[in-house]
């Protein structure tokens, strides 16, 4: 019986994350392990945090990803990447964005948005408590493929580089779910993911 | 066979059609709303979105009488709408078979309250399966048809969030060819009258004691042995999380969540050395089994609020979490990102007004909820669906100093849904509060689906469009008016004169939601004269935000609506790309 993997991803809505663990999903099913993905939406889509559990292995049981589960956060934002960050077990693995999209509580002043949120990631790397931290500028990086909206495929990049399964995979799940005039911006986003580390 | 990644919604949807159903209705409200989306692609079944739960209901029991089957679907609270037909349904019985699939949200991700469903069945005195995959979800509703057309009762199936919204892998099967059963007038049996329901509520009684022994032999009702040092009961999503938290530990997972198997749970009781009943919410298993004579603990160890996820049943059971959160510094506070109304959203505007006139308001269900969150925070109360008319003349009669001060604010969908007998109340009892029925043409907060005001149904057929504005002038309002919301001024003056008038008003909002108004619209942008006075930020546009000493709009976030541009007070916001002095 081999060990359920946790990836959890989050970020703001319309950013693409149910579209990545979709993209994530029909690799892990390809390569016949048991998964179960969990959706947090309903409001999300006004704007709010968005939060998907990938969980896969011979049998998965709960959809759920507790605090300190996660062997993989992948993160659309940085402050969503701060606040899942807890999620990661030791040892686990920080995939994000370098995007900041401010929260209403911060446009207002109410709030101020955390600074130095990568370094303070690197100094937990530093301490051997996280397993590796891979930020990436992923909406410029999409925006340079000719489609912005690609970013989070850009962070699957990322990410995959770090699973087990073929990069191969992931075309040709990106050919299987994404439109066809969408395609090789997708393809091209996901491979300077793939290879940006 | 390939097995399919389905969510439980669209696993319900599917059972449904396997199971040869018919007719599908239901009122949107998450988690339940993806059913009859899903539904509604079948064209096998004549599936609708009705105006409000009790219809859908009632629409299902017409269905059944005529031999069909039927489903019909809706979130938690949506039964208490449909809960006065579905206690006689109950007495009646079906002829084709009926499910109720009710959608629970432990954790309220997306509700007004969390209530606890299951007691609905117990109330209703029907039986209830509850599944805890997409697997299960799509053969209980065949296993719930089977069994309402075999006990002549509706059968109820509950769902939860991480039900609905967790995709798991499906086998599929065919669409079964259910016949019609064929219709038979039998009154004595349908038209609940006090002598007929008399005899019906024996049957009633009777029917529960045979659901009880057919529970202690279903196959959806299995006792699982492992170590026998622990043994818990659980049901649904619990049953998943008790497996994943206590791996060791022997199960009795109960399909059939009411009614109880009382002999199946003695053999485990007597099986295991210590007994647990781990359940989201009520304790509805739990008393039920103490009931029985037997000692279980549950409540004395899992919270009767939210959801119980396994850290916690491995805690409380087992005395050792499965993990502990990654120790992260704590001197950095993470700021919340609650949902907000869209850039563009005509709503916005609304409720900027009535915050700077000062208005009491009484609101309702949908994404203006979110009018009630700073920086707007225009809204005084949010019961319920339809709640805003009806409490706002409760307010006016409660309070006379309050009158003129009242103002009611629904959505187009929440007024056809339970809006209009409220609005008739206030004719009928001389009222005079303000109505704004917030009309952007959809209904879309659960997603965008058609109501009866969008001229088309869920199917996407063509069909009569219901106007709001007739509507309320034949409910005896006299005083209705339409207003465009980007119109600032506009929405001013016709707030301050019909909230002030001696008689009821209705003022109707009316622009499409900014999700579906694909126009293009030139984008605004500030310009040298801000002030940074901050009046515009009191909008609560997420495509605006303070940057240094001034105000800056995100050009990828706006919609063009122009709204802000109106409320700055020193023409600093402009049509981007156009001089100051042509704007306006």
């Amino acid at each position: 019986m081999t060990k359920t993997t946790s990836i959890l991803m989050g970020g703001v809505g319309g950013q693409g994350i149910v579209l990545a663990s979709r993209l994530l999903a029909h690799v892990i099913q390809a390569h016949g392990y048991d998964l179960k993905i969990s959706e947090i939406h309903g409001m999300a889509q006004r704007g709010g945090s968005v939060l998907t559990y990938v969980r896969f292995g011979s049998e998965v049981h709960s959809p759920l990803i507790e605090a300190g589960q996660a062997d993989y956060v992948l993160a659309g934002e940085k402050l969503e990447a701060w606040r899942w960050l807890p999620y990661l077990r030791r040892g686990g693995t920080m995939v994000c964005s370098t995007q900041e999209i401010k929260p209403l509580p911060v446009i207002t002043g109410a709030e101020r948005y955390p600074e130095k949120i990568l370094a303070k990631m690197q100094a937990l790397v530093d301490d051997g408590l996280l397993g590796g931290l891979y930020a990436i500028p992923a909406l410029e990086m999409a925006a340079s493929c000719g489609e912005p909206k690609a970013a989070t495929v850009a962070l699957v990049g990322v990410l995959a580089a770090r699973l087990e399964f073929p990069g191969e995979s992931y075309l040709q799940a990106l050919a299987d779910i994404v439109p066809a005039r969408f395609l090789e911006a997708n393809k091209k986003a996901f491979l300077a993911g793939y290879n940006y580390f | 066979m390939t097995k399919k990644l389905l969510s439980g919604n669209e696993a319900i949807a599917r059972g449904a059609y396997e199971a040869g159903v018919r007719v599908a209705a239901a009122y949107p409200g998450t988690p339940s709303t993806e059913i009859l989306e899903y539904l509604a692609h079948y064209r096998e079944v004549a599936a609708q979105g009705s105006s409000n739960e009790k219809v859908a209901v009632e629409v299902g029991i017409g269905a059944a009488f005529a031999g069909a089957r039927a489903l019909v679907a809706m979130k938690h609270v949506g039964v208490n709408v449909a809960a006065d037909p579905l206690m006689t349904l109950s007495y009646t019985g079906v002829n084709g078979g009926l499910v109720l699939v009710v959608a629970d949200d432990p954790g309220m991700h997306s509700s007004q309250n969390e209530q606890d469903s299951r007691n609905y069945a117990r109330f209703a005195k029907v039986p209830m399966l509850e599944p805890s995959d997409s697997q299960e979800a799509k053969d209980f509703v065949m296993a719930a048809l089977e069994m309402s057309e075999e006990f002549d009762t509706p059968v109820m199936l509950r769902s939860s969030t991480r039900i609905s919204h967790s995709q798991s892998l499906v086998t599929l099967g065919k669409r079964k060819e259910v016949p019609l059963r064929p219709y038979v007038k039998d009154a004595n049996k349908r038209v609940m009258m006090p002598a007929a329901a008399r005899l019906r509520h024996a049957a009633v009684e009777e029917r529960l004691l045979r659901l009880r022994e057919a529970a202690e032999k279903s196959p959806l009702n299995r006792i699982e042995w492992r170590d026998r040092k622990i043994g818990v009961i659980c049901a649904g999503i619990s049953y998943r999380q008790v497996r994943e938290a206590l791996p060791e530990a022997s199960v009795l997972k109960l399909g059939i969540c009411y009614p109880l198997p009382p002999a199946l749970i003695a053999e485990f009781a007597a099986g295991v050395d210590k007994l647990y009943v781990v359940e989201e919410l009520d304790p509805f298993l739990e008393d039920q089994v103490k009931a029985m004579g037997i000692t279980v603990t549950g409540k004395a160890l899992f919270p009767l609020t939210g959801e119980i996820h396994p850290n916690r049943i491995a805690a409380a059971i087992a005395g050792k979490p499965l993990a502990t959160p990654l120790p992260v510094p704590e001197d950095m506070p993470v700021p919340a990102r609650p949902p907000v109304l869209c850039p563009g959203c005509p709503h916005r505007s609304v409720f900027y007004v009535l915050r700077q006139q000062k208005l009491l308001v009484s609101g309702d269900i949908g994404c203006y909820t979110l009018g009630a969150l700073p920086p707007l925070g225009a809204i005084d109360s949010c019961i319920c669906m339809g709640a805003s008319i009806s409490a706002g003349l409760g307010y006016e009669k409660g309070n006379p100093e309050l009158k003129g001060k009242i103002v009611s604010v629904i959505g187009d969908s929440t007024f056809f849904h339970s809006g209009m007998t409220g609005l008739m109340d206030v004719v009928y009892n001389r009222g005079s509060t303000l109505t704004i029925i917030l009309d952007n043409r959809t209904t879309a907060m659960t997603g965008h689906q058609h109501n009866p005001g969008t001229g088309y149904t869920l199917k996407g057929d063509p069909t009569t469009t219901l106007e709001l504005a007739p509507i309320c002038r034949a409910l005896g309002v006299r005083r209705v008016r339409e207003v465009d919301p980007y119109d600032i001024k506009a929405l001013q003056a016709a707030i301050k004169e019909e909230a002030a008038a001696d008689e009821p008003s209705v003022i109707i909002s009316r622009r499409a939601c900014a999700l579906l108004d694909k126009s293009a619209k030139p984008l605004y942008e500030i310009n040298d004269n801000c002030r940074n006075c901050g009046a515009c930020l009191r909008l609560g546009c997420p495509a605006m935000a303070r940057e240094g000493d001034s105000v800056t709009i995100d050009p990828a976030l706006c919609a063009g609506c122009g709204v802000c541009a109106q409320v700055c007070n020193f023409n600093a916001i402009g049509k981007a790309g156009v001089a100051n002095d042509e704007n306006n």
